[in-house]
Order: C-alpha cells, then sequence, then structure tokens
C-alpha cells in the first residue's frame, strides 16, 4: 500500500519515516494515515483555532477534551459542544443525522455528564425540490428516532434552506450535559499499569474509515460510499449512559474517552498521548461482529455506541460486574504502559509499533488565502431594486418563507420535554434549561448567518457571534462560553480558504472583545460537490447562566395596554438579509461591520432589565428586521400591536434591515420609567403599544393578527 | 403512600415520574429494575414509566410485557393495588394482557410531542376520583404510536362499561372525540382502566405537567394529589 491510498503527501510520507527512523509497515501505515486526515488532526485549521480566547471565569475545561465544561455554580459543570454530521447525513440522512445525535451524546457521556440537552442546525437545500423534502424527512427522522429514545430532550435549533445546500445539507449537532464537578471524567488521567476496556458494541465492518470520507468532496456516486456510514443504535447508546454514569458515580473508572472518528485507534492513542503514558492493545481480545476482520478495519471501525475505559487491574471485575447489570459487551483488550509507545499486538505477534506521539502530531498546513475574485460583485448592491409596493404583503412573506416560518412541523417531532428540565423548548428564541436541584437555569442559543459570511465572511461571522450573546443578554444570562462548528469548502483553494479565515478572524476578534471563550468545537471542510458549494457557514451555539430563574426576560409575553420600545438603532442593512435574499434571488452587499462598544453598553442593560424585571417580554432584532421580530412576538403573545415608528432612510430598511445590537421589548406603563432609567445611554425609542388585535404600522400597513398568524403556519 | 417506579432498559421517564411523585406527594418512590421478580417495599402504587422499553424492538412494549418483573406486576394489581403505565407503560400494559387493545403509529406515521388536553371521562376508579368529571386538563403527550385500537364490539363494550379515563379534547370547547386526538386513537381514547378501576393506561404524561416552571404546564400535580388522597380515603 502506498501513502496517497491512506491519504498522505509525499512530504507527510517523508516525516512519518522521519519521525518513525524507519519505513512504516502497512498497518503503521494505515494508522498514521487516518490520525492524519483532516478530520482527525485538524492540521488545516489549528493555526487559527489557536486564536480563539479560550480563557474565561466560568471556564473549567476547554478545547482539548471531549467537550468543554462551564462552572454553573453550586457544585455543578456544564459539558457541553457541537459537531458536523455533514457527508454521512448526504448520502444516508436517517441513519448519517442519527448517528450524528449519537456521538455527540458520547462526548458528553465522556466528560462524566448526563446527556441533558441537543440542538440541532440543519441546512437544507431549497425547500421546494423533492429532493431537499426527502433529505430533511430523513434527517428530521433520524435525530427524533435517536434522540428520542436516548431521552435526550431537543430544546431548540436552528433550521435554514438555500439552495447553496441541495446537494450538500449541514446537520450541526449539538449536546450538552450536567456534571457535578467531583465526579468529572477526563480522557488525560491513564496511569500505566490501567486496563483499556472496550464497553458497548462490538466492532464490526461498518463505518471503516468515516474519518478520511470526511475529508474529501462528496463524489458524484455518493452511494459507492454507503459502507462508510454506521448504523445507529439508541437502545445501546442508552445503556452506555446508564452504565458509564454508574460507574463513574462509584469512582470505578480512571479515565474514559468516547469512540468518534477512527474509532478505537483515535480514542486509545489519544487517551495514552493525553496521559503522557504508552499503550499496548491485544486485537484478539477485541469483540468483533466478523470474525475475519483485519486489523486496520478493526482500529479503524466506526461501529457506533463504544466507549473507552481506563480501569484500574483491582476495579475490573465490579466494572464488568456493571456492565452485565445492563447487558452491554466488555473486554479488556490493552494496557498502559510506561514507555510512550503505540503497539499493537495480534495472537502474540507486534503488528505495530509507534511513538503515540507521532499519531497526534500530523504537521500542520498553511494554505495561502486570497480574497475571492467575486467579491466585489458579491457585495454590489442596488437597493432601488428593493422598493416595496406592498409592506403588507412583504411581512407575510417574510413570516411565510421557509427560513421565517413555525418550524413545529420539524420540532415536534423531536422529545423536547423528558428529563423534566426544559423551561423554554423550541419555537423560543433562546432555550433555557434548569440546572438540576436549583434556581439557576442554563441559557442556549443557537446562530448562523450562511447570507452574511458570504458577501463579508469577517463582518458576517462577528454578526453571527454577537447575535448568538445578544439573544443570551436578553434573557438576563451571563456569559459562559461558546461551541462551534465551522461548515466550509475545501480549505485548498486560496479564496475558499480566505473566507474559512476571515470567518474565524471575525469571530475571535467578537468572543475576545465580548467576554466569550471558546470551549470546544468542531471543523468541517470539502462542503462541496461537483455542482457547487455551501455558503461559509459558522455555526454558534452561546450559552450563558442565570443564577434566578425566575428573573428571566422571556418572548411571547406582551400584555395589553404595554408599550413597545425598541433598543439600538432603529435600523440596520438591508444588504444580505432575508429581505434582500429574497427580492434579488441571492445575497448581495456588506453587512454592518461589527461594534464591540454598542454591543457591551447593550449587554449591560439587557442583563440589568431582566434581573429587574422591567419588561414584559423582550425580543432581539435578526432573521427578517424589526417587522418580523414584532410580528413574531405579536403571535407569540396572542396580542395585537400599533406601531408608530417612521423610517429614516425607507420603509423597507425600517421595516426589513438586519444587524447590529438592537432589540425589542414590551414594557408595562407603570414600569416604563424604570425601564427607560436602565436604558440610558443607549438609542432607545419608544415605537408604539400593543393591543387589539390588528398589527398596525402607522401610515405602512395594518394587517389582522389571524393574517400574520396564518402565514407564519404556512398556511397561506 | 408507597410507590415503586419499573425501570426497564431503555425507559427513559422513570427519573421524570419519581421527581413528579416525589416532589408533589413528598412520598417515597423506589426505583425497581425489570430484573427483580419482586418488590422488595410492597408499594401501594407500581408505575410503568414511559420510554422505549428494550428499544420497543418487535413492538412498543412487547418485550417488556415478558420481563422478570412482570409476574410481581400481576400480582399487585390482581390484588387490587394500583398499577399505572404511562406512555411505554400503558403499551406494555396492553402487551401484556392488563388492559385491552393495541396502541398502533400516529396517523402522521410520525412521533409527536406538544401539549395535549384531555376530558376527565370518569372518576370511578382510584386515580382520578379527585378530578372533576368533565373537566379539561393538558398532559403533553410523546409518542410515535399513540392510536388507541380495539375492534368494535370490544370497543362497544368498553365504552359501555365507562372504562375510558381520558379522551383527547378541545380546551376551549370542551368537546372531545377522535377529530382531537393527534394520533388518531379510536373515539379519541388517551387513557382507559381496567374492571376493578385498579389499573390505568394513558398515553399522555401527566408527569409533564407537575412543575409548574417547565414549559409541559402545570396541570399534572392534581393527578397525584388525587391518586394520595384516593388512597388516604380507601387505602391501597
Amino acid at each position: 500500500m502506498g501513502f496517497r491510498e491512506v491519504g498522505l503527501s509525499e512530504s507527510e510520507y517523508k516525516r512519518i519515516t522521519e519521525l518513525l527512523g524507519r519505513e512504516p509497515n502497512a498497518l503503521e501505515l494505515e494508522l498514521v494515515g487516518v490520525m492524519w486526515s483532516e478530520h482527525c488532526s485538524y492540521k488545516s485549521t489549528r493555526p487559527l483555532l489557536r486564536t480563539y480566547p479560550s480563557k474565561g471565569r466560568y471556564v473549567l475545561q476547554g478545547q482539548g477534551e471531549n467537550a468543554g465544561v462551564v462552572d454553573m455554580g453550586e457544585g455543578w459543570g456544564f459539558a457541553f459542544k457541537v459537531e458536523s454530521h455533514n457527508h454521512p447525513s448526504a448520502v444516508a440522512p436517517f441513519q448519517g443525522a442519527a448517528t450524528g445525535v449519537g456521538g455527540i451524546i458520547r462526548d458528553i457521556i465522556a466528560m462524566g455528564a448526563r446527556p441533558s440537552v441537543s440542538m440541532d442546525g440543519l441546512f437544507f437545500g431549497d425547500a421546494n425540490l423533492c429532493k431537499t423534502r426527502n433529505l430533511a424527512k430523513g434527517i428530521v427522522e433520524g435525530i427524533g428516532a435517536y434522540g428520542n429514545a436516548v431521552g435526550v430532550p431537543v430544546v431548540g435549533g436552528k433550521t435554514f434552506y438555500s439552495p447553496a445546500y441541495n446537494d450538500n445539507p449541514l446537520v450541526n449537532a449539538f449536546s450538552a450535559g450536567f456534571v457535578r464537578l467531583d465526579k468529572m471524567a477526563s480522557s488525560q488521567t491513564a496511569k500505566p499499569g490501567d486496563c483499556a476496556v472496550l464497553l458497548g458494541s462490538k466492532t464490526g465492518r461498518d463505518g471503516i474509515a468515516g474519518a478520511s470520507f470526511a475529508s474529501r468532496e462528496l463524489d458524484e456516486d455518493a452511494r459507492a460510499s454507503k459502507p462508510q456510514i454506521q448504523i445507529g443504535d439508541p437502545f445501546e447508546e442508552k445503556l452506555l449512559i446508564e452504565c458509564c454514569l454508574e460507574l463513574l458515580d462509584k469512582n470505578m473508572i480512571a479515565s474514559m474517552q468516547d469512540m468518534g472518528a477512527a474509532g478505537i485507534l483515535s480514542s486509545s492513542s489519544e487517551i495514552a498521548h493525553k496521559s503522557g503514558c504508552g499503550i499496548d492493545i491485544f486485537v484478539e481480545k477485541i469483540p468483533l461482529r466478523e470474525a475475519d476482520m483485519l486489523s486496520w478495519e478493526i482500529f479503524l471501525s466506526e461501529s457506533q455506541e463504544r466507549m473507552l475505559l481506563i480501569v484500574e487491574k483491582e476495579k475490573l471485575a465490579p466494572v464488568f460486574a456493571t456492565a452485565k447489570h445492563y447487558g452491554l459487551d466488555c473486554a479488556a483488550v490493552g494496557e498502559m504502559t510506561e514507555g510512550k509507545r503505540y503497539r499493537v499486538y495480534r495472537n502474540g505477534a507486534l503488528e505495530a509499533d509507534l511513538p503515540t506521539s507521532i499519531l497526534g502530531s500530523a504537521p500542520e498546513l498553511s494554505w495561502p488565502a486570497e480574497e475571492p475574485k467575486d467579491m466585489p460583485e458579491r457585495r454590489a448592491i442596488d437597493l432601488s431594486t428593493l422598493a416595496s409596493e406592498d409592506p403588507a404583503k412583504e411581512l407575510t412573506t417574510m413570516l411565510s418563507c421557509p427560513n421565517g416560518r413555525r418550524k413545529d412541523a420539524i420540532w415536534e417531532q423531536y422529545d423536547s420535554m423528558v428529563q423534566l428540565h426544559t423551561i423554554a423548548g423550541p419555537g423560543e428564541p433562546a432555550a433555557v434549561v434548569e440546572v438540576p436541584k436549583t434556581r439557576r437555569a442554563c441559557v442556549l442559543t443557537m446562530e448562523a448567518e450562511p447570507y452574511k459570511c458570504w458577501t463579508d465572511p469577517y463582518c458576517g461571522a462577528a454578526e453571527t457571534m454577537t447575535l448568538a450573546l445578544r439573544g443570551l443578554w436578553l434573557t438576563g444570562a451571563d456569559t459562559l462560553g461558546m461551541t462551534n462548528c465551522l461548515n466550509f469548502a475545501s480549505p485548498e483553494q486560496p479564496d475558499k480558504f480566505y473566507e474559512l479565515k476571515e470567518c474565524v478572524r471575525g469571530l475571535a476578534d467578537s468572543c475576545r472583545a465580548l467576554d466569550c471563550p471558546v470551549v470546544s468545537g468542531n471543523v468541517s471542510l470539502y462542503n462541496e460537490t461537483a455542482s457547487g458549494r455551501i455558503y461559509p457557514t459558522p455555526l454558534i451555539v452561546a450559552a450563558g447562566l442565570v443564577i434566578d430563574r425566575e428573573k428571566i426576560t422571556r418572548s411571547g409575553r406582551t400584555k395589553d395596554g404595554d408599550y413597545i420600545y425598541t433598543v439600538g438603532k432603529i435600523e440596520g442593512s438591508l444588504s444580505s438579509s432575508r429581505y434582500q435574499s429574497r427580492k434579488s434571488g441571492k445575497p448581495l452587499g456588506k453587512t454592518v461591520e461589527p461594534d464591540f462598544e454598542a454591543e457591551k453598553n447593550f449587554r449591560e442593560r439587557a442583563i440589568k432589565t431582566a434581573r429587574a424585571q422591567a419588561a414584559d417580554s423582550g425580543r432581539v432584532i435578526a432573521g427578517g428586521g424589526l417587522a418580523t421580530a414584532l410580528a413574531n412576538e405579536a403571535i407569540a403573545s396572542g396580542i395585537g400591536m400599533e406601531i408608530t415608528l417612521a423610517p429614516e432612510k425607507s420603509v423597507e430598511s425600517l421595516l426589513f434591515s438586519e444587524g447590529g445590537a438592537r432589540a425589542i421589548y414590551a414594557v408595562a406603563p407603570e414600569k416604563a420609567a424604570e425601564f427607560e432609567r436602565i436604558w440610558q445611554g443607549f438609542p432607545l425609542t419608544k415605537a408604539g403599544r400593543a393591543g387589539g388585535r390588528g398589527f398596525a404600522w402607522k401610515d405602512i400597513l395594518n394587517v389582522p393578527l389571524s393574517e400574520l398568524e396564518k402565514a407564519f403556519s404556512g398556511e397561506e | 403512600m408507597r410507590t415503586a417506579v419499573v425501570v426497564f432498559p431503555g425507559s427513559n421517564c422513570d427519573r421524570d415520574v419519581r421527581r413528579a411523585v416525589s416532589e408533589t406527594l413528598k412520598t417515597p418512590v423506589d426505583m425497581v429494575w425489570h430484573e427483580e421478580r419482586e418488590f422488595a417495599s410492597e408499594p401501594d402504587l407500581v408505575i410503568l414509566p414511559g420510554g422505549f422499553s428494550y428499544g420497543d424492538y418487535l413492538r412498543s412494549g412487547a418485550m417488556a410485557a415478558h420481563s422478570p418483573i412482570i409476574g410481581a406486576v400481576r400480582r399487585h394489581a390482581a390484588a387490587g393495588r394500583r398499577l399505572l403505565g404511562i406512555c411505554n407503560g400503558f403499551q406494555v400494559l396492553t402487551e401484556s394482557g392488563l388492559l385491552p387493545g393495541a396502541l398502533l403509529a400516529n396517523t402522521s406515521t410520525t412521533f409527536i410531542c406538544r401539549k395535549c388536553w384531555l376530558r376527565v371521562e370518569q372518576t370511578e376508579n382510584r386515580f382520578t376520583s379527585g378530578l372533576k368529571k368533565g373537566g379539561i386538563v393538558q398532559y403533553p403527550i410523546a409518542h410515535h404510536e399513540g392510536l388507541y385500537f380495539l375492534p368494535p364490539k370490544e370497543l362497544r363494550q368498553l365504552e359501555d362499561d365507562g372504562r375510558v379515563v381520558f379522551r383527547y379534547a378541545d380546551p376551549v370547547s370542551g368537546e372531545a372525540g377522535e377529530r382531537f386526538a393527534p394520533n388518531g386513537a379510536l373515539n379519541g381514547i388517551a387513557g382507559i382502566c381496567n374492571e376493578e378501576g385498579n389499573v390505568l393506561g394513558l398515553m399522555p404524561h401527566p408527569e409533564r405537567s407537575t412543575v409548574a416552571h417547565l414549559n409541559g404546564g402545570s396541570d399534572g400535580g392534581a393527578f397525584w394529589l388525587s391518586i394520595a388522597r384516593d388512597f388516604a380515603e380507601r387505602g391501597a
């Protein structure tokens, strides 16, 4: 076998022979080839990811573990991470999405946490295409089938439709869990003499070399890739969760790691490398589904529902007993050693002998970056083409278009209430979850702004990040940190790498300016097919902490007679907005520049507003602009509004422009003075009043609330 | 009143039920693993919780109906003590023949999780005697197989015997029936009891509307209080 067949370049192969001091044998070459793949090594993005701020007052565990962990107080940690499962979901939507959910849940278990909540970022093609409907149906059913059975509630998410995802849908699965701080697990605490134990499913031929599959563009005939797709079994996963948590509770586990990409190889080599020891693995001890599997197949298999536990020898017996109680397969397959060698034995013969460091030290790649030549065209926008003759009609279109309408057809297929801790679930702008046995709450927001990242990667990514944070602050939450999934095209072309680099710069600058550490994440490259490529799609999940769940500003709670306020600039930018993109057929124009001072001022006042409970209801202005935010609020509250704001630039800009620190609030008249005092020093405008059954905007539009509700429900 | 919650492999509402009962009633709740053959604690109320027992392989609830603990569950019911099956637990009760009928796939062929309104049809049993007959309660649903089915003759008998305890309803008009069933359940049946009134099965989850500050509503608390009051008045 040659180095090219395992995906290595000539210079990488040369580096391996230098590090080894000899030529690798065939198995060794396979092992290094996979560990040095983009999917496992992040070799193209590591230099970029280093620019993220990683420290913060709440961070207990940053990047480098299976998931980040932040401190929720009162002895609770919160482990969270988002991960892509794009390529598998494009080929086998149901199984691809299901195993995406299963995989991210195991990352959370590996931190010792009980998987407590999930969210999903879904990017589908043109909503009118049969192909999109089929893919979406399979993906949603796959997420539901797995998550519902495992019993982890889906508390929110994001669904975005655009033809850019026709052939390359994105599935970004987020999971999080609460963990007692004294029960946190780690992949860095194995000691020489400890046993390596495989718990869960037997190892089969499914998903072999999925890691290198994900490091290429999708083939035209992706069906040929089917053997690389894994099959999920949520029943096994549920038992795995309960078994691991019981073992951790009894202090039976020294160290643990989930098995994701590159299965046994990556989990065992990472745990040895991070713990500063070596490992001997005895292949014949690994429980197999098919007896005739070759060593490389066994090491690269991505069979689902497996965990690698590191167990002290004297604790093996109780570990086996617990596994038996749950009906799980369990086998001691190796031993941690003093020397820092990764050694594979099969029936006594030494089949591979590598320094553990080699597997985790793929040389970094620095791809050249160059601004795309068509950037001036992406940014060219003729505002006169955006004029609206019928603002009422435009508003109902904003509410009824695939990206604007209510997504209950999707989220009602997910269990959003199991585990009894969802305070605000799907359909609300921010998810709110009870911290176990406390009055505290965790707030989560998920955002992506593909249009804006396409026309201006830096500002688009900054707007994505700040939008996610504004959603937290509005509820009254303090920023805990964020996790991100970077979905991009090939890094090998300078114009595409430029988008990635600029997006990461936008995220890093925003996070640094606004005290939001990056605690975990995932990169998915090569999201393109022969027919096209996706928009640059960084997806963010931001997490926040509320000390008292009774002091949260919620949405959809506007009351009759409330004053309606807008905070922040009245108008943002129509460029690359939902309105503009629909009107022009594609996103055009550069979005707003980030203004971190304004964001900080917004943060301070939004949190104060919540703590003082000065507003009945609030909502960040996001996709579809001010008019869409007001209409959504009116629909959710079941109450009409009379708005009197006059346009600055144009009616379209007033109604539909996006970007910047802006929100709407509904305030009871007796609280108005307090509210206005809190927002002193920040642009604040009284926009109107809530009441009645109509949605009226002085001199602009007047629509019955029932019409808006119909549009939002997709009945139009 | 002592409660036992049976935990099958794949159950996932077991801890939720424990929380709902213990927070509302402040009474002890034991978790009993499916491999047990007896209830060690002589419970007054046994609950088969929601979830996907044995991965719902074969049919929902079919394998759990043959689990080692089921013998003890049958004896508990035969002794006239309270046995409650929620969602997957209801499916286990029909699969084991402790309640008639079957739960088929929803007419939408999808999983449905949402708030759901029910009319209390019957208060002559050991669970709902403290609720208002004809009143509307909101307990959320979350299931893929919730279409209650029984052949026409038996269905008539079940109705004539007054064994329908909960029926899907419209919260505004108070009407109940099949057209309000999100899953296509015959006659809009959401929950039924046995002739003696000590075995109740329902698809909606009262435990999900018990903790008032959560997103499932707050009508469930009265259900647990009703059971406790019935126990206090009539004993086990």
